[in-house]
Formats: C-alpha cells, sequence, structure tokens
C-alpha cells in the first residue's frame, strides 16, 4: 500500500509533506521513508500516514475554495497607510 | 527511566531551547499550565469577537464593515488554532467549551468592557490586538510546538488587525471636532484596561517563574506593559491625543516612559465576573452554543451514517 510522508526539518517546526512511499504496513513505511526522504539529514521527525487517509480537495474546486479570499486586500497590514512619522505599528 | 531523572532531561531539554511535542515526555505541572494558558487564549479570542461584533452592521462605510468582518472572522479562526492546539495536549473542546460557560476558566478582562462608539473599534485594534502582539510575539518560540506554531500564524494575521484600528481613529482625528472627542473618549476608556492586558505586576505573579523557566514565557509582565507604554505613547501623540495619565513622563535617563498605576482591584474585580459586560458576553456565548446544538447533532448523526454505511 501506499503511504505520504512528512518530514519536520528540525525541532519546533511543522512536519511537511515530501511525497509517497511503498511499504506493507506501517513499520516498513517508517523504514523505507527514512532510507528514501531522509539520506542527507533532512529531519528531526517523519510521519507516515496511510494515503487512503488522505482527504484531498478537487484541484478544479480551486476558483470555488480560493478564489473569494483574492479580492479581499485589506487583509493584508500594507493595505493601510502608516502615516509618516508613525512607528512601530 | 525514574521520574526525577525524566525532570530533569526535561528541564535541560527546554533550557537549550529544545521543542516539546504532544508526544513527549513533560511534566503534570508542565501540561496543566499550557493547558490552562492556550484554552484561556483561545476563550479570548472567541469572547473577543463580542465586542467588535457589536459594530458589524452598523460600521460607517461598507468598506469599513467589511474590514471589521474580516478581523472578526480572523479572532474566530485564532480560536481554533488554539483550542486544536490545547487538544494535543489531551483535553477535549467540550471539557474547554464546558469550563468558559460555567466561569471555572478565564478569558482576557479586556473583552468585559463595552464598545457604544465606532471609536472604540479603532481603539481595540490599536490598543487591544497592540497589546496582544506585544504578548504574543514571544509565544511563538514558546518551548511547546504546537502552541508556538499556532501563535505563528495568528503573529502574521494580527498585524492588519492594528493598522486598521489606527487607521479608524486617524481618521476621527483629521475629522470634525465631535470626532476628534469620540477618539479621546475612546482612548480614555481603553488605555488602563489594555494596560492590565499584561497581567499583575511581576511581583504578583506566581506562576511567572516557572513558565520563564519552562521557556513558555520569555519576558515578564511588567517588562511587556513598558514596552507597550514605549510604542503607543508617540503614536497617541502622533493622533493628537492625551494618555489619560497625569503621571505620564519621559525618563531622559532611562529612556522610557513612567506611567501610573493601573487600578488593580478594578482588574481582580472583572477578573473575578464583575466588570461591566461579563454577564452579557457569557450569556450570549451560552447562547450560541446552544443555539448551535442541533447543527453538531445533525453533523455526528450524519459522520455515523456515512461511518455505517460506506459510499458506493
Ligand atoms: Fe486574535
Ligand atoms: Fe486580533
Amino acid at each position: 500500500m501506499l503511504w505520504e510522508v512528512f518530514v519536520r526539518a528540525r525541532g519546533g517546526l511543522h512536519h511537511a509533506h515530501v511525497g509517497s512511499i511503498h511499504a506493507s504496513d506501517a513499520e516498513l513505511a517508517m523504514e523505507n521513508a527514512r532510507d528514501v526522504f531522509t539520506r542527507r539529514g533532512e529531519a528531526a521527525s517523519l510521519w507516515v500516514v496511510p494515503s487512503t487517509a488522505i482527504v484531498a480537495s478537487d484541484p478544479a474546486d480551486a476558483d470555488v475554495l480560493f478564489e473569494p479570499a483574492m479580492d479581499k486586500e485589506f487583509r493584508h497590514p500594507t493595505y493601510y497607510e502608516v502615516p509618516d512619522g508613525v512607528t512601530n505599528l | 527511566m525514574e521520574a526525577g531523572e525524566l525532570l530533569e532531561r526535561f528541564e535541560a531539554f527546554v533550557a537549550s531551547e529544545g521543542k516539546i511535542e504532544s508526544d513527549s515526555w513533560m511534566p503534570d505541572a508542565y501540561r496543566k499550565t499550557l493547558v490552562r494558558q492556550i484554552s484561556q487564549h483561545a476563550h479570548s479570542e472567541i469572547i473577543g469577537m463580542q465586542p467588535e461584533g457589536n459594530w458589524l452592521t452598523r460600521a460607517p462605510s461598507l468598506r469599513r464593515k467589511a474590514i471589521l468582518l474580516a478581523k472578526v472572522q480572523d479572532e474566530a479562526g485564532h480560536g481554533l488554532y488554539l483550542y486544536a492546539a490545547a487538544e494535543t495536549l489531551g483535553t477535549s473542546r467540550d471539557e474547554m467549551v464546558d469550563a468558559l460557560l460555567d466561569g471555572t476558566a478565564k478569558y482576557s478582562s479586556i473583552f468585559n468592557y463595552p464598545t457604544p462608539t465606532w471609536a472604540d473599534i479603532g481603539a481595540i485594534g490599536w490598543l487591544v490586538d497592540g497589546a496582544a502582539i506585544m504578548n504574543q510575539v514571544p509565544l511563538c518560540r514558546c518551548s511547546y510546538g504546537p502552541y508556538a506554531r499556532a501563535m505563528k500564524r495568528v503573529c502574521k494575521e494580527e498585524s492588519f488587525h492594528q493598522r486598521q484600528g489606527f487607521d479608524i481613529l486617524v481618521t476621527l482625528c483629521r475629522g470634525s471636532d465631535a470626532q476628534r472627542a469620540m477618539a479621546q473618549d475612546a482612548l480614555d476608556r481603553w488605555w488602563w484596561p489594555s494596560l492590565m492586558m499584561f497581567g499583575p505586576h511581576d511581583g504578583d505573579s506566581p506562576h511567572s517563574a516557572t513558565s520563564m523557566r519552562w521557556r513558555i514565557k520569555r519576558f515578564s509582565n511588567d517588562e511587556l506593559r513598558q514596552r507597550f507604554v514605549d510604542v503607543t505613547v508617540p503614536q497617541a501623540h502622533f493622533l493628537g491625543l492625551r494618555i489619560p495619565d497625569d503621571e505620564l513622563v519621559y525618563d531622559d535617563t532611562t529612556g522610557h516612559w513612567k506611567f501610573g498605576e493601573p487600578d488593580w482591584d478594578e482588574f481582580q474585580r472583572v477578573l473575578a465576573g464583575d466588570g461591566p459586560c461579563n454577564a452579557e458576553r457569557i450569556e450570549r456565548r451560552t447562547r450560541a452554543h446552544v443555539d448551535g446544538a442541533w447543527v453538531r447533532e445533525a453533523a455526528e448523526a450524519y459522520a455515523a451514517k456515512h461511518v455505517a454505511a460506506p459510499a458506493a
């Protein structure tokens, strides 16, 4: 079966998805992920998750899901003019 | 390994800036402190939507309304990041919500003050979010990984909150006499409660030393309060507003603003439940929770049905 591999590069960081690995069980998936994805000291910790456990959004829905956030510039601090002379804002 | 040895290792690990994760060994007191702090932080974000929500339908323009709506949405999101971070420590969402509604859990006293005018929305963004940022930035380096990561997201989102508040006040202060008076009145009411957001004096803050040693906290309450005053006073002067403190004076030798004493009796009173809006805030949150019960039940029922009969 297929497993999704997540690597935490350094203590304190998020685990980030790096790819997938084939293995017959969780233990083997962990070993294979270590061999395949962390040969250059990329990891402080590893997660393997059965690929079937991932629920993914459909890329075709990207507009519906994410486009409404695009016209809301006021969510960004740069939208606001900070008057000259004002600091630490 | 023995408990003493585990504790020793833990202390050395956090002292060397190691990050604790949900599956790491941690002392019970560390777990309890974090559950209390993170859940109270989450409650503050959730209750904090109410004073601003009060102006959503009455914002002076469509633009201001869209901005305020976006800000209040962010606060809801902050609450959710934080509840989830607390859940990684083994507490449940239900326990946390119950503790908020039955009064055993606290939330920031600042949200128990009313918002009678539009200028209050400016003052909240500028002062309350400003003070929150001052408190939260050091928490991005907290020893507990899930909390630190949640705080990074929160801080990134906060920067617009403070600016939109200041922007409201700049507009009012460039306006009519009545608008300037409204801005001054808001500052008069929000200044002292904002200073109280940093908590009691270091000497009266019994758990501070342990939290510092465990790298949950980085700076003392008084240090952060001083920093807040130092950056905020010049901003008030820019607005042409007067800070309501007769003892406020710049100290040339230290480079800091000296300021008066907040009314700590008031702080304790509001924290104990006797502020202007405590009852209203909890009543409203309880009503929203009860009114939403059918949604949670429907979602559970739907999920159970799908487990019973997976889609073909
Ligand atoms: Fe927030
Ligand atoms: Fe905020």
